[in-house]
């Protein structure tokens, strides 16, 4: 099968995108966009944070861009193919394509930044680009991997935010980690960094010499983004509703505000722009502890959650009840053909009096604590919530609060811990961020994201290194649909939730969602309908 | 030569607890569970053996803790508080960066708090027991009761978003870029807010504390002298009591100096304001040690030198006490 295929399929979308947009849009203007937290670094190459994605994205193209059906669409990269037998990707590289700087942009900067950020540091992309073997760059413009095993995961992350390439002339030869440009980054992106003030903000200008350009439109529209740093939810919520600022992603105010804030007149509630990440919130259940070696007793705990109420009292409707850890969104890996545990707690006490758990003279079955991401005020409910819901089967739970490190370190390190709510991001292929909560390879490593629940399947383990290096797509889709079934029988740990994430904006700011990964992709096609405002501003 | 003596005890004096400081703290803070690294990872939402030996080695931290004290106390000696990797810049910068920030918050809630405090002390003492006694005594207890943050918050509801008189938070316009005097009034706007809010605690103790004083004095007999011998009022105010009810004021002025740094963390997260207290915040959920060791030394220094001053204006206003 011959994969030039994924070149037209660009082709359209970008006319499609082009087509679609028959206003026409303003120049100008400067947005002013709330991150939180405040970024570490700037360059996401070497540090996934969600804040330093959202930001970087500006500065740095990817090798390509996802339109909003998780299809490829040309950025750095105009066209690319993938060999017959699945180990040869070849890129084609953008001509003309300017460094911040100056400086050509060129193949050489993407073999260095491979072989010596995603291949190394970047804290995904070993699983993908473990297994390349060599970079030939024949011309300035082509860029040929070969990888010792098909790797087809590959094409779901060559974004800014899987793919971001560095400039080889500012780092070759340095200390990557401590580089200055990792906090004055020169990319080739559609905005210029200008100036990070700490603790404040970071401004970016409009790059002059950006590539996208057509009809006469050169993109981006707007003069200037300023990301402002406001480390309190009830500023944040003010600042947006008196309009000192525009545009804040990763539901940057508390749940219960959201349906306020969009209730006004100049705001609105944006929920797209997120399918990329794909993020599932879940229980993960400590199977080392002797009371949950039973499978019985985690299915249990299944049967006695209401995800639709946990969803509407908890998440207000931000959600969607999980049937399994690959999110409904990614069509082509999700699957409910496995074990479902609706609401039912009475054969969730059947289960766990099989079980040998019976209640003592005060009612308890058991007495147990649950630990929850220290990320807000959401996930303290989501276990305050679980734990009235196992009270009435007779598990008496006590839930605990630490800060990031110390819960890391106890649920990945320690394993000192019984249940945990969190959630994971799965990203657009299983292998990227689902398999590592499943795959026995890294329990107890004190690696933080990944097999928390402590779940030891031969079964599960070789279905993920078969999907690894299957070189036939078809095969991993089936793959990846055993393993499904295969967690949701064993259960280690219960999907609870979709998670729908939502950005608060100016209903006068345009275009902001082109992609699925929009929060981690460039506002160059965002601009301000001044007409809007006005009509609005008249009555 | 008395004079020496005095300097020289109390510099070493400063050294001493500076290095105790800065001892105890190395010490107490690798207690706290994880390290920057996984921290790092943490919020990387993705991690690798590989990628957390990087960064350990990035950090200094696979090296053995005495080696790190070692090397920690060796930059202590050069005047030089060590690296911040996480941020990528020296602590000694980070710090510079942020201290005028403080400075100026620092600053104008305490003028506001004395001034304020002081002068509604002064009020409330003179009307004893009148109607302007109850609600000045009224207000600061409601002040001194009311937690910061929730202030902070209901004065930006009040003031920016229904008002509409200041702004949200944040320490200037940035998208206006404005120069020379529209920096200063724009500055201004923004301070004023979280002056108040960190000022109004200590306004309320200094309004309590001048009241009772006020009222004591005035009941002394130097004062009934002073009003026999037909001083004017203003002058037996600001000459008789007013010198003479300071001296408590100044005590918990110095107490207010060497606590804000604490105030400080909440309220420059309540309004955005880019200052110490929140890099001193944050570097502990970060696990920044470097620079939260710096921020402590520095903050334990100024707590010591406040003092001296302290005891210094305590010689001035009362020439009985002597400075030694």
């Amino acid at each position: 099968m011959n994969k030039k295929i994924f070149k037209l399929l660009g082709a359209t979308a970008l006319t499609l995108a082009f087509a679609a947009n028959a206003t026409a849009q303003t120049r100008g203007g400067t947005l002013t966009a709330i991150i939180q937290p405040e970024p570490v670094i700037l360059t996401s190459a070497l540090n996934t944070a969600a804040p330093t994605g959202f930001f970087s994205a500006n500065v740095f193209d990817g090798l390509v861009e996802y339109d909003n059906d998780f299809k490829l669409r040309p950025a750095l990269a105009e066209s690319w193919d993938v060999s017959k037998d699945s180990k040869t990707l070849t890129f084609h590289l953008r001509k003309g394509v300017k460094w911040h700087d100056g400086k050509p942009f060129t193949s050489a900067d993407v073999k260095w930044t491979l072989e010596n950020v995603w291949k190394k540091i970047h804290p995904r992309n070993q699983i993908i680009y473990g297994t390349v073997t060599g970079v030939d760059t024949p011309d300035d413009y082509t860029v040929i991997i070969r990888f010792s095993e098909p790797s087809l995961a590959v094409l779901s992350s060559l974004n800014s935010n899987g793919a971001q390439v560095l400039p080889k002339h500012l780092y070759e030869g340095t200390d990557i980690l401590n580089n200055p440009y990792n906090n004055k980054p020169v990319g080739t992106g559609p905005f210029v960094f200008k100036e990070w003030s700490k603790g404040n903000y970071i401004t970016l200008e409009r790059n002059p010499n950006y590539w996208d350009k057509s009809k006469g439109v050169s993109k981006p529209y707007l003069d200037k983004i300023i990301f402002k740093v406001v480390p309190d939810a009830g500023a944040r919520a003010a600042a947006l509703e008196k309009g000192e600022a525009q545009y804040a992603p990763f539901s940057p105010v508390p749940l219960k505000d959201a349906e306020r804030l969009a209730k006004l007149p100049g705001l609105k509630l944006e929920t797209r722009g997120y399918d990329w990440i794909s993020p599932w919130l879940f229980l993960d259940v400590n199977v080392d502890r002797p009371y949950f070696k039973d499978v019985r007793v985690r299915q249990a705990l299944a049967y006695a959650i209401d995800l639709n109420a946990f969803n509407k009292v908890v998440w207000y409707g931000f959600g969607k009840p999980a049937v399994s850890p690959v999110v409904s969104t990614l069509k082509q890996f999700y699957t409910d053909d496995v074990p479902k545990y609706g609401y039912d707690p009475k054969k969730a006490e059947a289960l766990l009096d099989e079980a040998g758990l019976k209640r003592g003279a005060d009612g308890t079955r058991l007495r147990i604590n649950l630990d929850y991401l220290p990320y807000g005020d959401d996930y303290k409910r989501s276990g305050e919530y679980i734990k009235q819901a196992l009270k009435r089967i007779g598990i008496d739970v006590n839930v605990r609060a630490q800060d990031t490190p110390t819960y890391t370190k106890r649920v990945y390190g320690d394993r000192d811990y019984d249940l945990s709510v969190v959630w994971f991001a799965g990203f657009a292929d299983p292998l990227v961020g689902v398999t590592r909560a499943y795959w026995s390879d890294s329990i107890g490593k004190n690696i933080p994201w990944s097999n928390g629940s402590g779940y030891r399947s031969a079964e599960a383990d070789k279905l993920i290194e078969q999907a690894q290096s299957s070189s036939s797509q078809t095969e991993r889709v089936a793959l990846f649909k055993k393993l499904q079934q295969r967690v949701q029988t064993d259960l280690p740990s219960i999907p609870l939730l979709e998670l729908h994430f939502f950005t608060v904006q100016a209903a006068n700011l345009k275009d902001t969602v082109t992609g699925v990964d929009q929060i981690y992709s460039s506002l160059k096609n965002a601009w301000f309908d001044n007409t809007a405002k006005v009509a609005k501003a008249a009555p | 030569m008395k004079i020496n003596n005095v300097v020289i005890r109390r510099l070493l004096q400063l050294v001493s607890v500076a290095l105790g400081v800065a001892v105890i703290n190395f010490f107490l803070l690798r207690l706290a569970p994880g390290d920057a690294a996984q921290v790092l990872a943490g919020e990387a939402g993705a991690a690798t053996p590989e990628y957390m030996a990087a960064l350990r080695a990035q950090f200094g931290l696979d090296q053995p803790l005495l080696v790190q004290f070692g090397k920690y106390l060796l930059n202590l000696a050069h005047f030089n508080l060590g690296y911040s990797f996480r941020h990528g810049m020296p602590v000694a910068q980070l710090i510079g960066e942020r201290v005028p920030a403080t400075l100026l918050l620092m600053g104008a809630s305490i003028l506001f708090a004395v001034v304020a405090g002081a002068t509604l002390g002064a009020i409330a003492a003179y009307r004893a027991g009148k109607i302007a006694d109850v609600v000045i005594s009224t207000l600061a207890l409601v002040f001194f009761a009311t937690p910061l943050f929730w202030i902070g918050l209901m004065l930006v509801v009040v003031f920016s978003v229904w008002l509409d008189w200041l702004p949200v938070g944040g320490m200037f316009t940035i998208e206006a870029g404005y120069t020379g005097w529209a920096h200063i009034v724009d500055v201004a706007r923004h301070l004023v807010l979280p002056a108040v809010t960190l000022g109004l605690f200590y306004m309320a103790v200094y309004t309590r504390l001048m009241r009772a004083t006020m009222v004591e004095v005035r009941r002394q007999d130097f004062v009934r002298t002073a009003v026999a011998k037909g001083a004017r009022p203003p002058r037996v105010l600001f000459a008789h009591v007013l010198r003479n009810a300071l001296l408590p004021l100044v005590t918990m002025l110095g107490v207010q100096v060497s606590s804000i740094i604490g105030g400080a963390v909440l309220v420059e997260t309540v309004f955005s304001w880019p200052g110490l207290g929140r890099l001193a915040f944050e570097a502990l959920f970060q696990r920044d040690f470097n620079l939260l060791l710096g921020i402590l030394l520095c903050s334990s220094i100024v707590v010591i030198v406040v003092n001296w001053v302290v005891d210094f204006v305590y010689t001035r206003l009362d020439p009985r006490i002597r400075f030694s």
